[in-house]
């Protein structure tokens, strides 16, 4: 137990902490959305995240993004890569959607069987991207892509087109603008999702399925569509998080989402699983304190803490912190 | 509207349950005796022509014992167990530690203990967080796994990453050699440069191995068998259906359950001693979380609640990959677009148990679980 390192670098671990719980929140809310509505742990999410890195990689190596742009040009790179990870991970929560789970739907399968198409399609997904080269290669791209698909078992980097800079001091730690943007891109996400849900029409029809289905459609919601939304808004914040996850990580691999989708799903669990601010404090909660964790007992030992979190959690408040509901509120 | 295919009696089974007892034992012992010689026949069609057979049936049988364990566990009882690498872990470094790292115990006293440290480590994970549920107690295994494969990495006293060699072998007892079949465009003839000792556990040959856990499926099977018919197997089944229908019954499902899962990791436990002895090697890298998902595959592939069902699974699961090598680099991917078409096209698993046949003919057509509401 170093009580002394966590001591001396309690800032610097809590704000890492955040900004990788940040980053763990906006894909938890995936989990927690499909949840809600489907009772069903999305297994495949975590690819969804995976293509969205890989997304940003791609973006920034297209338009030749370097480490050295003028501000206008930060700018717009930034949110060329923001915007294409949104819309690769979008694009691929809804073909997750359209070939693992609709079909099973209307065949009303068990919820296991739901599970393994889930588990089927993550093998898929990441084999896919692992194996882009020969893919490519089987259309004859493989030459004019060959910037974009060779080595695709290695890690795959980005161009640090943000340069981490010490924007001001918490008591010692210098918070970066990378820590600053990635805390409060995620933060603004969150919010931004929640009015979504809370106030929009669309919305409603989420929060009404995750209630009651039957009712839901009698009401003459259209479930089909519903789920399509949630599956999309899961796979934007996903893309956000990818985005977010590659300014501030910079590398990315075909099977990078396994253990971060373990930790997000954790995450939501943590904060209450359906509940969107559930997965908002769930993240950041296993963040921090998997920092502290790790700074006390060495940080080999930093996903076995998150694990430990999870499991007393579970014991001492089996609903979650927050409860379990889309809807927010509980009486 | 059709008759779904899963309604229709499957003639094989139903010819076999209108056999005559005696028959249907003869029938039993003549398949077992042919899969004892199956590595010795090395029949062309299913004989692996890349890496040893006998090899590939002995990874074989220890899928197959998994997938019995953990078809206890979702089958009967209906627990989402995502952690069962966890136990077969254990399993295999108990042998590891006691025969090699800190001890020299017998094999045939190690094996046992391997069994009975998963089986404590089964009550203590199950205690605690079999109270939560379903879909959380999935996250709960799936941590647990992964803390046992973290734990080894760290542990100096565990081998860390380098993991332990030279486990122990069973105690050998020479007494015949059996030659083995060479097959030459569809003619079998005897080739006598190449045979099994029979109880030779040694280095190079499998087929020892391989027999051993043959046999160990078997005995699993029978033991299998008579608890699934029994109080315990009825009162896991309630459990599974209706925990509160079951608990007002006066079935102590707690209990139950945790009994299911102990007797999971009791043969987890087996199998991963098992597979320590054959491979006379232990590290992390062997027991990852994909494994888990590997073996809740193979049960759920094979039909959970069948115990023929998923051990034609776990050989789907481990066998087609060794027999198509030449996919060697794509079968991880086939393997994944192969589990949608399946869970799409026959949810129910190939072989799936037989109440559940019974229960689609039932008005409403409902199977177990909650389904997907929508």
């Amino acid at each position: 137990m170093d009580y002394l390192y966590l001591y001396d670098n309690f800032w610097a671990l809590t704000v890492t902490g955040l900004s990788l719980g940040a980053i763990y929140a906006l894909i938890a809310l995936g989990y927690t959305l499909v949840y809600g509505v489907l009772q069903l742990i999305n297994f495949a999410h975590s690819e969804v995240f995976m293509y969205g890195t890989f997304a940003v990689s791609w973006v920034l190596l297209f338009v030749g993004a370097h480490a050295n742009g003028s501000l206008p040009q930060v700018i717009g790179w930034f949110a060329m890569a923001l915007v294409a990870a949104m819309l690769m991970s979008c694009a691929i929560a809804l073909l997750l959607e359209r070939v693992a789970y609709r079909p099973l739907r209307r065949r009303h399968a068990p919820r296991l069987v739901a599970l393994i198409s889930a588990i089927g399609a993550s093998f898929a997904l990441a084999e896919a991207m692992g194996l882009r080269d020969r893919i490519t290669g089987w259309v004859g791209l493989d030459d004019v892509l060959h910037r974009y698909v060779f080595n695709a078992r290695e890690n795959i980097g980005t161009p640090d087109i943000i340069h981490p800079e010490a924007v001001f001091r918490l008591f010692d730690y210098r918070v970066t603008n990378v820590d600053i943007l990635v805390i409060t891109s995620a933060f603004v996400m969150m919010v931004l999702l929640d009015q979504f849900v809370q106030r929009s029409r669309l919305g409603r029809g989420i929060r009404s399925v995750s209630q009651d289905p039957e009712a839901a459609a009698l009401m003459g919601v259209n479930a089909d569509r519903v789920i399509q939304v949630t599956f999309a808004l899961g796979g934007l914040a996903a893309g956000g998080a990818a985005a977010l996850y590659m300014f501030k990580i910079g590398v990315s691999r075909y099977d990078v989402g396994f253990i971060l989708g373990v930790k997000a799903f954790t995450a939501a669990v943590l904060g209450g699983i359906g509940n969107l601010r559930g997965a908002l404090l769930g993240g950041l909660l296993l963040g921090v304190v998997e920092n502290y964790g790790s700074a006390l007992v060495g940080s080999q030992w930093k996903d076995v803490v998150a694990f430990v979190l999870l499991v007393v959690i579970l014991l001492l408040r089996p609903t979650g912190l927050l409860g379990e509901s889309l809807s927010g509120a509980r009486a | 509207m059709n008759i779904p295919e899963a309604v229709r009696p499957s003639t094989v089974r139903a010819n076999l349950s209108a056999s005559p007892k005696w028959l249907k034992l003869i029938f039993l012992v003549a398949a077992a005796a042919f899969m004892y010689a199956l590595p010795i026949l090395e029949p062309p069609i299913i004989s692996t022509p890349d890496t040893e057979f006998a090899g590939v049936l002995f990874t074989v049988t220890t899928y197959v014992l998994v997938a019995l364990g953990l078809n206890i566990v979702i089958g009967y009882a209906g627990l989402l167990d995502l952690g069962y690498i966890g136990f077969y872990a254990v399993g295999a470094y108990t042998v590891a530690v006691l025969g090699s790292e800190h001890g020299h115990l017998s094999w045939l006293i190690c094996l046992p203990i391997a069994a009975v440290v998963a089986t404590l480590s089964g009550l203590i994970l199950g205690a605690p967080t079999l109270r939560v549920r379903g879909d959380y107690l999935a996250i709960v295994t799936l941590g647990f796994g992964e803390i046992i494969r973290l734990t080894a990495i760290n542990s100096s006293w565990l081998g860390a990453a380098f993991g332990i060699s030279d486990v122990p072998k069973p105690p050998s007892v020479h007494l015949f050699e059996v030659p083995h079949l060479v097959w030459n465009r569809g003619v079998a003839s005897v080739d006598l440069s190449n045979k099994s000792t029979f109880l030779e556990f040694g280095v190079i040959d499998s087929v020892p191995y391989y027999w051993l856990g043959l046999t160990m499926v078997i005995l699993v099977l029978i033991a299998d068998r008579l608890i699934k018919d029994s109080r315990v197997g009825r009162s896991w089944e309630a459990t599974r259906e209706d925990e509160n229908a079951a608990e007002v019954m006066g079935v102590p499902t707690f209990k139950f359950k945790l009994l299911a899962f102990a007797m999971g990791a009791f043969i987890g436990g087996l199998s991963g001693g098992l597979y320590a002895t054959v491979n006379s090697f232990v590290s992390p890298a062997s027991f990852l979380l994909l494994y888990s998902i590997l073996f809740v595959a193979a049960v759920v592939v094979g039909g959970a609640g069948n115990r023929w069902g998923v051990i034609v699974g776990a050989i789907a699961v481990a066998y087609l990959p060794e027999r198509f090598r030449g996919f060697t680099d794509y079968r991880v991917m086939v393997f994944g677009i192969a589990l949608i078409a399946l869970a799409i096209f026959r949810p129910q698993g190939l072989l799936p148990p037989r109440r559940t046949v019974r229960a689609r003919k039932l008005p409403g057509g409902a199977i177990e679980g909650g389904g997907l509401n929508a």
